[in-house]
């Protein structure tokens, strides 16, 4: 149990993967303006990257490591995650509305979204058994939903700042993602 | 290799399947006619609309969230086909414009200094901006930048303008406004728009029973627009003509500048553009809603009616006036004597109405020629019923009904209809005249009665001249043409001579007393001060009310509701909806004897109800609606940084010509004297006001 701790902890903080490991990036300052929009991707992240993170490692177990196709992995998980997502949209659309309103155009997005692929190579890289793939899969995905969500609160907040002209908007938006980033290396070492 | 073929083969295979399957399984029934509808949008994905792309705005308006004109670079004609598609009227294709509801800016006083980015939601965050008032605009020109079609700039005063020709209403200027500054509005929801809590409005406009933007209109004199500014009148009041004679302005009485100086002459500016488009020879066109294929019936051609009509008219609606005389106009063309509002005018402004396509059957009364139920076997789909108020009220004395006794509306009327070649018999007119009666009516019983040639005209009131509910002009006006007046007096009987002709009045004298329900002190009689006045002509006008008697043989109307005071009943004053729910009532009818202005805005907001009835929405007004309250705050005490600068006079001709002829006695003013009067105006807001526009170059 303790290990599964450690792992979630590892996943949120230490290795972040947008403020650690910088996958990601794209969402990561395109929905972060506004705080609804941010909290939208956070959910539908979450939701899709347990799901990839599962499929993906039973594809690898089951199927390229036992006919030796490992040099495969890349182009079949962007196959497997657009089918996957796909397969979601169509399922939710039908049977949770509500959901898929709630989520909307952010499904379809992630299709393309390099954390999630990120994800599942680090899960068969690190070589997790299927429990902790969940929960990694599941902590990356926590991980970014925090990074973006206080990202888009401090940018709401730098709308009110005087920011000089050739700094505004993208620019003040990267030097902030770099000090965000320095805060996270705190965590370095301590699990 | 082959394994490696074989294998993204295989998966691309069950991705496939899988997919297919869930295709079957998870298939959502998607309306056909959202594609139908994307077909006929644009198909650029420009966003303009303010969905995300086209298939998104095509299940909009299929979904009823967007109108059928949602596409921002396709003309109207696409609109209709769309509206034809999804089957809604075609009359919610109306262009859609984007409108400034703050003409502020810069004036508002300033809270504190702001140093951060130029982006009004920023500042807007900081305890809602740096100015004062609350609603106004920041001027940081968050719409300005939202506008993808170039069509808004800050003005010189500091507030957005929208260049209408470029405006395709997209919406984005009212999505990024954190005040809620800009609005996207069709003509249609400018003209069912009712004064609201929240709006940005001036006094005035508060006051104003048909709710005139008046600074808006008085801005546009004051830039030479007089064609904008008989549009702005025409959005609220289709009689400008008529009110911007016989108006008594209420809104004066609430003009900031009237606070520490006179009130700005609105009346007279309002009259200035009325008679301007009049005198050009040319009519400024009014644009219509297309036709909704609904068709409503007006009883009454009055100010309520013809309002009523004009605006049901523009909403789209089919109309027809019913008038029980020979010509529209009601009271102001049988009640109000040619010399305040000559017929060539109210003709000219009713055939303006009817030139939209209003049509009218004269002569013709309710429940002598038809009923409510022949109106709905006719095919109309509501009725208005603004019959005004003709019954005059009777002093309830002896000898009353004697030869040479006559009743103010009753008497206004015939002589109007004489003079104007209507039929009837010429009234013999006595000498020594006498009118009973303080209110506006018995006025122009005795204007009229004076310009006849009576060598006498007395007005008998049995209050004092402050009492009066006539205007103040008219009192004014009557005083200078020889009017006598006897007041605290309280007529007891009239005494007949012996071939049964009028010959004296007999009054109590009275005194003031305690002050009643109305705030008027009571007038009380003195005990045996009997005085018997001469007189050989007597008109009794001590007020009017509706003849509701059409209601006793028609059909359809046992449900129809009357209140005590004999007014037709409608549970809500704006929306003006009766028992029955198809009827609607407006004006005198609805009010009692009461002001054009009243009947007029009472005629737009009974057009209101009708049209949210005809399109199946509530007839509830808005919770937040105004009706004659004030927004609190927005009534000041003391107005700073005022110039005493006079108002200007009216022109009107000389007692001794006037007393002699019909002709109009109160003349219009010169462009000079509107120009110079539309500077006094302080352009109020809510809030703000230009300190002083009199200093400022033109």
């Amino acid at each position: 149990m303790g290990d599964y701790i450690l792992l979630v902890i590892s996943c949120i903080l230490v290795n972040n993967i947008l403020l650690a490991q910088y996958l990601g990036n794209c969402p990561f300052l395109g929905t972060s303006k506004k705080m609804e929009t941010a909290v939208g991707m956070a959910m539908a992240v979450v939701f899709v990257l347990v799901m990839a993170g599962v499929i993906t490692w039973i594809a690898d177990t089951f199927f390229l490591k036992r006919f030796g196709l490992e040099y495969l992995r890349t182009i079949s998980f962007i196959l497997v995650i657009a089918a996957l997502v796909q397969f979601v949209e169509m399922f939710l659309k039908k049977s949770i509305p509500a959901l898929y309103a709630g989520l909307g155009i952010f499904l379809p997005l992630i299709t393309t979204n390099c954390a999630v692929m990120g994800v599942c190579l680090i899960n068969i890289k690190e070589e997790y058994t299927f429990m902790q793939v969940i929960v990694s899969s599941f902590g990356y995905a926590v991980g970014f939903g925090l990074a973006l969500i206080l990202f888009a609160g401090v940018r709401e907040r730098i709308l009110l700042a005087r920011v000089p002209k050739p700094l505004q908007d993208t620019s003040i938006a990267l030097v902030t993602a770099g000090i965000l980033s320095l805060t996270f290396y705190a965590f370095k070492g301590m699990v | 290799m082959t394994e490696a073929v074989l294998f993204m083969l295989l998966l691309g295979g069950v991705c496939g399947l899988v997919l297919s399957f869930a295709s079957k399984i998870f298939y959502v029934y998607e309306d056909p006619r959202i594609a139908e509808v994307e077909g006929l949008l644009a198909g650029a994905n420009c966003g303009g609309c303010g969905y995300a792309g086209c298939s998104a705005a095509a299940v909009a308006v299929v979904e009823g969230q967007a109108p059928p004109s949602v596409c921002v670079i396709s003309g109207s004609e696409t609109a209709a086909l769309v509206a034809a598609v999804v089957g809604v009227d075609a009359g919610s294709a109306e262009p859609m414009r984007s409108y400034n509801t703050c003409q502020g800016g810069d004036r508002a006083v300033t809270k504190y200094h702001y140093m951060g980015i130029n982006s009004c939601r920023a500042l807007a965050a900081l305890y809602g901006g740096m100015r004062e008032c609350s609603v106004g605009c920041l001027g940081l020109g968050d719409c300005v930048r939202a506008c993808a079609f170039d069509a808004l700039k800050i003005g010189p005063d500091g507030y957005p303008v929208v260049d209408e020709a470029k405006c395709v209403g997209c919406g984005a200027c009212e999505k990024v406004c954190p005040k809620n500054i800009m609005e996207i509005k069709t003509m249609s929801d400018k003209l069912l728009h009712l004064n609201q809590y929240d709006d940005r409005i001036a006094p005035c406009q508060q006051t104003c029973p048909a709710e005139i933007d008046i600074p808006k209109y008085i801005s546009q004199i004051r830039n030479n627009d007089y064609e904008g500014a008989v549009k702005t009148i025409r959005e609220r009041n289709p009689l400008l003509l008529s009110c911007g004679r016989v108006c008594p302005h209420p809104c004066e009485d609430l003009c900031r500048r009237g606070i520490e100086d006179e009130a700005v002459s609105i009346n007279q500016l309002k009259r200035f553009v009325a008679d301007y488009e009049m005198n050009s020879g040319k009519r400024i066109p009014i644009s219509c809603a297309l036709p909704t294929g609904k068709k409503v019936a007006v009883v009454g051609g009055g100010p309520a009616g013809l309002s009523c009509a004009y605006f049901l008219r523009r909403l789209g609606h089919e109309v027809t006036i019913f008038d029980a005389m020979p010509k529209l106009g009601g009271m102001i063309r049988y009640g109000i004597p040619e010399y305040r509002l000559p017929k060539e005018v109210l003709a000219w402004e009713i055939e303006g109405i009817l030139n939209l396509g209003v049509k009218s059957r004269a002569n013709v009364k309710l429940g002598r020629d038809f009923d409510m139920g022949s109106l709905v076997s006719a095919g109309y789909d509501a009725i208005f019923l603004g019959i005004g108020a003709w019954k005059d009220y009777s002093l309830k004395v002896e000898g009353e009904d004697l030869d040479g006794c006559f009743t103010g509306i009753d008497f206004l009327t015939r002589f109007a209809k004489n003079q104007q070649g209507d039929g009837g018999d010429s009234i013999k007119i006595g000498q020594k005249c006498a009118v009973i009666g303080g209110g506006n009516t018995a006025i122009d019983c005795v204007r009229t009665l004076v310009r006849l040639g009576a060598k006498e005209v007395t007005i008998v009131y049995r209050r004092t001249r402050n009492e009066m509910p006539a205007n103040m002009v008219e009192i004014e006006a009557a005083e200078h043409e020889g009017v006598k007046f006897v007041f605290l007096a309280a007529p007891v009987r009239v005494i007949a001579d012996d071939k049964g002709k009028a010959k004296q009045l007999e009054y109590l004298k009275m005194e003031l007393g305690e002050p009643d329900a109305s705030g008027r002190r009571r007038p009380v009689p003195i005990e045996g001060s009997e005085t018997l006045l001469d007189v050989d002509m007597l008109v009794t006008a001590i007020g009017q009310g509706p003849d509701v008697s059409f209601k006793e043989d028609g059909k359809r109307m046992d449900d129809l509701g009357i209140t005590r005071w004999n007014t037709i009943d409608s549970a809500d004053p704006v929306a003006l909806q009766t028992s029955i729910p198809y009827v609607f009532t407006a004006g005198d009818a609805a009010t009692g004897a009461s002001l054009v202005v009243e009947a007029i805005g009472g005629g737009r907001r009974a057009a209101r109800s009708i049209h949210m009835f005809l399109s199946g929405k509530a007839t509830t007004p808005p919770p937040k609606t105004l009706f004659k309250n004030h927004i609190p705050g927005s009534v000041f005490d003391a107005v700073d940084g005022i110039k005493q600068t006079p108002r200007v006079k009216m022109p009107e001709l000389p007692v001794d010509e006037r007393i002699k002829t019909f002709d109009e006695a109160d003349l219009v003013i010169s462009e000079d004297d509107a120009l110079e009067e539309s500077m006094r105006c302080l352009s109020c807001c809510l809030s703000c006001y230009n300190k002083d526009v009199a200093d400022l170059p033109l």
